[in-house]
């Protein structure tokens, strides 16, 4: 929770976005259903939403499309 | 090749060895000989001699040379000279880049991730069935870049205003470690150079770096000090981050089968989590509200995600052509010419 300079708590912002990840900023820490914790120190997070990172609860742009070009190698 | 016993990291790399008369004459002018006159009517402009003679200019604005004076940096003769060197490079790309205007749809198209056999790419390659000397050989031409990787861009921050700056400086501030030194990109990269057997010397690879990578590095320094092209510089950092999360996982897997250590690996494993958020971070805090606020920079935006994938796909092809014929894609220097 940040701190306003008044002392009043800023609300955390999370950034939903529409084909990817969540966007948390200030470091955070993950709690997943099992009980273990996944903590990010970053200034921005982006938790996935999609379940296919391979990194999960880490984006790795795993969501993004993908093109299949056959093979033109011998 | 050598450790990092050689030389500290900081220390400012030799001159290196000219390789045709405009290189010649920066490094004569960098010296304080005289200069000779340059023609660059016939210059090859991403060929191996402009390149480095660019190259040269350009790191008096970073690390400079042992043995030459910092206040060559601005001595009008180099500046002339960077000045003829910089209208046939940027010429060059002006004429062999498609103009467009459109930001969206050209991030749409790199967002989409090709996937298959038929997909050609040094990194592909290097998943796929690349041997540990090509790794080598990828890490060396990249260094040019990573061990100041994020400095070109930072040019661009004070051309910048309100919330373009702060979602650029955001991106900025993680690839400098977010106030941790031991997590800068540059200095992770060092530990993965030395891991795997290369020198994480400042310019150690320069001498062999042929003009297609020294390439790469000067468009992003050419579109950082010149303020004219800062919707190029933002699309070429818009390139680099949108491009590079998948590229990373390929790296980290090559590393892995390869038998690569944990210092090596952490690079790009890194990489492909830290990319994942730019991504978002350029396209919603940086290209969006620079766009609002200057709507006419659209196509100097699309030309610097034009022309650094030009360049990038020159670079790869480079590589691939040159492992394809079984031969190295470094430049072999003659023995005793490496300062």
């Amino acid at each position: 929770m940040v701190e306003h300079r008044l002392g009043r708590p800023e609300p955390t912002r999370i950034v939903l976005t529409e084909e990817g990840p969540a966007l948390v900023s200030g470091p955070v820490e993950l709690e997943l259903p099992d009980g273990s914790r996944v903590r990010s120190d970053r200034a921005v997070t982006a938790v996935c939403h999609c379940r296919r990172s391979k990194r999960y609860p880490i984006c790795d742009a795993s969501h993004r499309r993908k093109v299949r070009q056959e093979g033109r190698e011998a | 090749m050598t450790g990092t016993l050689d030389r500290p990291r900081t220390a400012a790399p030799e001159l290196p060895t000219p390789r045709g008369p405009l290189s010649g004459a920066v490094v004569a002018a960098l010296r304080g000989d005289p200069v000779p006159a340059v023609d660059t009517a016939d210059a090859d402009p991403y060929g191996d001699d402009l390149q480095l003679a660019l190259h040269c200019c350009y790191e008096l604005h970073y690390r400079g040379f042992a043995g030459v004076d910092d206040d060559r940096e601005w001595d009008p003769a180099v500046l002339g000279l960077r000045r003829e060197l910089e209208q046939v490079f940027l010429a060059a790309l002006r004429a062999d880049v498609e103009p467009g205007d459109d930001v969206a749809a050209e991030v749409e198209s790199l967002l989409v991730e090709p996937v298959g056999p038929g997909v050609r790419g040094v990194s592909h390659h290097l998943q796929r069935d690349g041997t540990l000397g090509q790794l080598r050989e990828y890490v060396a031409h990249r260094s040019i870049y990573h061990l100041k990787e994020a400095d070109p861009q930072a040019w661009v921050i004070p051309r910048l205003s309100g919330p373009a700056k702060a979602g650029l400086v955001t991106v900025e501030h993680d690839e400098y470690g977010s106030g941790r030194p031991e997590r800068m990109h540059s200095t992770l990269f060092a530990e993965m150079m030395v891991e795997i057997g290369l020198s994480d010397a400042y310019g150690a690879y320069v001498e062999q770096a042929p003009g297609a990578t020294l390439a790469e590095v000067n468009l992003m320094t050419l579109c950082g000090l010149h303020r004219g092209l800062r919707g190029a510089s933002v699309g070429q950092f818009a390139m680099v981050e949108l491009t590079s999360s998948p590229g990373s996982e390929r790296l980290v897997k090559a590393m892995r089968r390869l038998g690569c250590g944990p210092a090596a690996i952490r690079f790009y494993d890194e990489h492909v989590e830290a990319d994942a958020v730019h991504e978002q971070v350029v396209r919603r805090s940086v290209l969006d509200p620079l766009l609002a606020a200057e709507p006419e920079l659209a196509a100097d935006v699309v030309f610097g995600i034009r022309a650094s994938s030009l360049l990038a796909e020159r670079m790869g092809e480079h590589l691939l052509g040159c492992w394809e014929r079984g031969t190295t894609s470094l430049r072999t220097t003659p023995a005793g010419s490496a300062g």
